[in-house]
């Protein structure tokens, strides 16, 4: 926990080859984190949020009980969790990697990791330009 | 009942305050232990230690103070705006007089310096008690004659019963903000308290019980998810006022859709703090003023919706303003929050600073220039395991995510504009709304920005003044509705029309 090693996740080497690169990136932590609530609550989703107190909190929620729509965007479906971000605040993130993370701490207000005295934290990479360049090719930015 | 604390650590330090071990909800004026027995660790940022331990509220707490409020609501609804603004301006006059011990409790609570809480947080949460217990006296509804022989008339009701759901970076200010035109309109509330500060408002409430009659005020401490969402869900609630962010507030209108009750919501913002190179046209009190304005990014340790946390420079005066505006910037003095010379505290969480220490990060990976600070501090003794981050200045460009997010933290992101135009289109090229500085000795300039801008609120060479008289809210995704101001009342009531005719004749219809 705490500052984890993202190294261990190959993200570079996509650039190399004509694939896109994942847009969202998983630490052990947030997997093993993500199995507990899957097993106390069922099928998740997250919700990026943004703004002020607990804003950039990756939001988790039973699937379904957020309602997404036409303002939103599914960046990446992860360990079979669907995980959007509303369209008009992707324009300001779209060239960096996620990578969710779990860090002490409580988790945003009815996110379901709120009360497990850990919680769900985004970090960011900037993509390389031969990834954004993948990313354009494939029309995921 | 209660131990006092003397050695509360770090020392006894402080004004001397008498904390309980423990924090029951208070609901229907009664000190009401959670019905399951839970409660949670509060922890103190200023030295990441356990103050106190807090009601763990379920869904079965919430709908108990949602019987005591609905119990109530009936008989404070039909209490006389006189009476009504009697009883806040005596909360306004208790709060007063307990101003010190509440000032300093806040400061154990929330990390911020007493100095912010003696002169800010706590003053103005007076003030708005004593401005909405003066506004309500003087609300009139109108009557209009619709043609000689029918006359409409308008008058104000209470919503009822209103869910208030409160951030923890102004625990007791945020609350009055919300409390204080509640209660005057005549509403009974369920006042949910961040989990992170938890503590300030219930010795709030311990001070002021004996002034409300009982279920007008009910507090139910907890989780979010636990005590937040039942609340903000409840088909109970005739209305939700939230402070927070984007997604939650999402999910709290999908909530409201499904009861058909209004909200309120303040989401947040990432303000542009404008400085035209007219500023430096003379060294005077009033370039000393904007030096100070582009420091308060500092405030409250960044963690204010409105925090300027994008400043906007004239090229022209980019070099001659940053050197002094970074040794201002030096100068401050970080440490411990409880010493009257700390210009800046601790962060709220440890949660809070992982993710302010996400955005250093991410703004050095963006290729951000740190000019200043750019790391966690680390301080001594008694304050090694609080959550501090130096006061940090990044200079980038506006399309970097540190120009984009609130990172809530002492963090300002510089850049630099040539023209009017480019400065009016870095200022509205963000999600949000909600505040804005503009500084100038050019009266046209000062205008034309004031009106341009998209946000709530201009604040034209100043910043950070929050009285009660001036309307507060936001644009675009900085949310819905307002606070402060008289307008307020509107957003706790409802408009009740009795529409009269005067004519003995059938309209003829049937």
């Amino acid at each position: 926990m705490g500052v984890l090693e993202t190294t261990g996740v190959d993200a570079t080497a996509a650039a190399e080859i004509s694939d896109p690169p994942q847009q969202v990136l998983t630490t052990p932590a947030a997997v093993a984190l993500m199995e507990t609530l899957q097993a106390k609550y069922g099928p998740l989703m997250f919700h990026q949020s943004g703004g002020c107190c607990d804003g950039s909190s990756p939001m988790c929620y039973p699937l379904g009980e957020f309602m997404t729509g036409d303002s939103d965007v599914l960046l990446a479906t992860i360990e079979g969790v669907p995980f959007y971000m509303s369209k008009p605040q992707f324009e300001y993130w779209k060239h960096t990697q996620l990578i969710l993370d779990v860090v002490p701490g409580r988790g945003g207000m009815f996110s379901l990791d709120n009360s497990e005295g850990v919680r769900f934290l985004i970090r960011s990479r900037v993509f390389t330009d031969a990834e954004i360049a993948a990313l354009r090719a494939a029309g995921r930015i | 009942m209660s131990t006092t604390v003397v050695a509360l650590k770090p020392g006894a330090y402080g004004f001397p305050i008498s904390l309980r071990k423990r924090y029951d909800n208070y609901i229907g004026g009664k000190w009401s232990p959670p019905i399951d027995g839970e409660y949670f660790d509060n922890i103190t940022p200023v030295t990441g230690q356990v103050m106190c331990q807090i009601a763990r509220s379920k869904a079965a707490d919430v709908d108990k103070a949602l019987d005591a409020a609905h119990a109530a609501k009936a008989t404070w609804g039909r209490t006389s705006g006189a009476e009504r603004g009697r009883l806040l301006e005596r909360i306004a006059q208790r709060i007063e007089d307990n101003l010190e011990m509440l000032a300093t409790i806040e400061t154990w609570d929330n990390g911020k310096p007493i100095r912010e809480t003696m002169a800010a947080d706590i003053p103005l949460a007076v003030d708005h008690f004593r401005y909405f217990a003066g506004v309500i006296r003087a609300q009139e509804g109108s009557i209009g004659q619709i043609d000689s022989q029918t006359v409409a008339y308008h008058y104000h009701e209470p919503l009822g019963v209103v869910g208030l759901i409160i951030p923890w970076n102004f625990p007791i200010l945020m609350a009055a903000w919300k409390l204080a035109p509640a209660l005057a309109a005549g509403n009974c509330v369920v006042l949910k308290p961040a989990e992170q500060t938890p503590m300030s408002i219930m010795c709030l409430v311990e001070l002021i019980e004996d002034i409300l009659p009982p279920g007008v005020l009910n507090v139910v401490n907890g989780f979010g998810l636990e005590a937040g969402k039942p609340l903000a869900s409840s088909p109970r609630v005739n209305k939700v006022a939230f402070t927070g962010e984007t997604t939650t507030g999402r999910l709290i209108m999908q909530y409201a859709s499904q009861n058909i009750i209004p909200v309120t919501l303040e989401l947040g913002g990432k303000s542009a703090n404008i400085f035209f190179e007219d500023v430096l046209r003379e060294d005077d009190a009033f370039y000393d003023k904007a030096l100070e304005g582009f420091t308060l990014f500092a405030l409250n340790q960044g963690e204010v919706c409105t925090c300027p946390s994008r400043a906007l420079i004239q090229e022209s005066i980019y070099d001659r303003f940053m050197e002094r505006a970074l040794k201002r910037v030096k100068a401050i003095k970080q440490g411990n929050p409880l010493d009257a010379s700390t210009m800046l505290g601790a962060q709220a969480s440890n949660e809070q600073m992982e993710k302010i220490l996400s955005y250093l990060d991410i703004g050095k990976q963006e290729g951000a220039e740190v000019l200043v600070g750019g790391k966690q501090a680390h301080l001594d003794g008694d304050l090694k395991d609080g959550f501090y981050v130096e006061p940090t200045v990044f200079k980038g460009n506006n399309k970097m995510r540190i120009f984009q997010e609130e990172i809530f933290g002492p963090v300002v992101s510089v850049t630099t504009f040539k023209t009017d135009d480019e400065a009016l289109e870095i200022a509205n090229d963000t999600l949000y709304g909600l505040g804005a500085g503009v500084w100038t000795r050019d009266m046209n300039r000062a205008y034309k920005f004031g009106h341009g801008i998209q946000a709530g609120r201009v604040w034209t060479n100043c910043y950070h003044l929050y009285p009660a008289g001036a309307a507060f809210g936001g644009y675009k995704q900085s949310g819905v509705g307002r606070e402060t101001h008289k307008m307020m009342l509107d957003h706790y009531q409802q408009t009740k029309n009795v529409l009269v005719s005067f004519s003995p004749n059938a309209m003829g219809f049937f």
